[in-house]
């Protein structure tokens, strides 16, 4: 088959010589050395996401102090890996229904962001938190207490909702 | 010889080894650091300051590690062989002098060289040939098929680069008329260094030496892909650390012969016009001879993690078809110029 082989690429004279090519890849390596470095030293330097990243789910917390949720169960019923748990109860509120329970499991969670998107309340959202680490299952286990954040600090995800969904 | 010389000598021993080592630990450091920053990386940065204490952390955990003798193996010669490597690596620094003037010790004028010995060259040239032999019994006695291929890839290369290494070397000693090293350096006065006088012969010897080392791009005795680890894949713990130490004590030496062959070793051009005291002269040289060694360390360096390796007939194709020429070519043109030149 004529043409499949490729012309055997004959070097010039300086490129025989070896030493300038060598000092020419010397020089790039050099450069190369010099410039500003990329990388970000991770536990002293942390990364701040932007407001579309998906982190953890939270569930907001108005500033009377009662959360969203009116436990319609939808995000329950919605999350592919079975991570929610909800138990209704009433009350006095004007909503009158809310939370009794609210447990996501973090070890089945995805972060799909999933619930956030059923969600008719907009009271479960993914806040910015990245670093979660477990010693044991129980801790893994997010109760009310660990999942119930201030609307304040949810600002930047809940603007960004309501500008893009 | 009374007992004061000997003492003097003792510790010029000493403190050579205490050195040597630092440097090898911290050479380990600035190789990471410098792979690091050519691979735009950070590297090494935790342990202590900088990350300046990370060789040593290294060292401990390789100590800490069990010491494996394959079953088969020649268990003599197996450790004997880093033995080898690391007396040779260690044992070649004695004849570079790192200061011109002498200094006034207990009352002797003490000269800085472990040992001002007349055949100067020829001993680095014997030594650094000895070398192999480390190397390539390491490679035999572990009875395995890559330490095997190491051991005898790194006999050959050095043998075929010693000769360009011997041949560039005789240019040198053309020029000064001696074999001895400090006068090879006294001969190098001012801004006439050896590398301006002898740029052929200065090039053949660096890549020699290179070849010597066993660096990249000629680190083919244990090039990774090809030979698990090469002549020391079955070496673990203090044996490993010494062939480590012997690889990186020999970079020192091939610098420090390099400088003071080539680079007018403690050679500070114009300082004898500033007519300081003889301490701070001494100091100044051995500066000078010190960052000039720093200097041919961080190239070796700079060209391992710039150059890639050479396939093995291309390394034997270079070695006796174009250094071995050239380093002949050197040694004639330089006769030719002495002879001409009055």
């Amino acid at each position: 088959m004529q043409g499949q082989t490729h012309d055997k690429y004959t070097l010039t004279f300086w490129e025989k010589l070896y030493i300038p090519e060598i000092l020419k890849g010397m020089k790039l390596t050099l450069e190369q050395m010099l410039k500003k470095k990329e990388t970000r030293l991770y536990p002293e330097e942390k990364w701040v996401p932007p407001p579309s990243y998906r982190g953890a789910p939270v569930l907001v917390l108005e500033e009377d102090g009662v959360e969203r949720c009116v436990a319609c169960g939808l995000c329950a019923r919605v999350c592919p890996a079975l991570a929610i748990e909800v138990q209704a109860a009433e009350t006095a509120d004007e909503k009158e229904r809310y939370p009794e329970r609210f447990e996501i499991n973090m070890l089945r969670c995805i972060f799909c962001g999933f619930c956030e998107e059923v969600c008719p309340e907009e009271a479960i959202v993914m806040s910015p938190t990245y670093e979660m680490v477990f010693t044991k299952y129980e801790d893994a286990l997010f109760g009310k207490d660990q999942l119930l954040t201030p609307a304040a600090q949810l600002r930047p995800r809940l603007e960004f909702l309501r500008a893009h969904r | 010889m009374e007992f004061i010389d000997i003492l003097i000598i003792f510790i010029k021993i000493l403190v050579m080894f205490a050195v040597v080592l630092v440097t090898v630990a911290e050479l380990v450091y600035t190789e990471r650091k410098i792979s690091a920053w050519i691979q735009n990386r950070i590297g090494p940065n935790r342990v202590g300051w900088k990350g300046l204490l990370q060789p040593y952390a290294d060292v401990i955990k390789l100590l800490m590690k069990e010491d494996i003798v394959p079953t088969a193996a020649n268990r003599f010669i197996h450790t004997l062989a880093p033995i080898i490597s690391i007396g040779v690596a260690f044992s070649t620094l004695a004849v570079v002098p790192i200061a011109g003037e002498t200094i006034t010790m207990f009352g002797r004028q003490v000269e800085m060289v472990i040992a001002d010995v007349n055949i100067g060259i020829l001993y680095i040239l014997a030594l650094t040939s000895m070398g192999v032999y480390g190397l390539t019994l390491s490679g035999w006695s572990s009875n395995n098929k890559y330490s095997l291929l190491g051991g005898l890839r790194s006999s050959a290369q050095m043998i075929s680069y010693e000769l360009s290494m011997g041949l560039s070397v005789i240019g040198v000693i053309m020029v000064t008329g001696s074999l001895q090293l400090t006068e090879v350096v006294a001969h190098q006065s001012g801004w006439m260094w050896n590398m301006v006088l002898q740029p052929i012969g200065f090039i053949t010897f660096v890549v020699a030496a290179f070849a010597e080392t066993n660096r990249t791009p000629f680190d083919l005795p244990e090039a990774e892909p090809e030979l698990v680890g090469g002549y020391h894949t079955e070496y673990s713990s203090f044996k490993f650390a010494l062939f480590f130490l012997a690889e990186y004590a020999n970079m020192i030496t091939a610098s420090a012969v390099i400088t003071t062959l080539y680079f007018g070793g403690w050679q500070v051009p114009y300082l004898e016009l500033l007519e300081l005291p003889t301490g701070l002269v001494v100091a100044l040289q051995i500066l000078a001879f010190m960052v000039k060694v720093a200097f041919m360390l961080f190239v070796f360096q700079w060209v391992r993690w710039t150059v890639p390796r050479f396939r093995y007939d291309q390394l034997m194709d270079l070695g006796w078809k174009v250094m071995l020429p050239i380093a002949l070519l050197n040694v004639v043109i330089t006769g030719v110029v002495i002879l001409l030149l009055p």
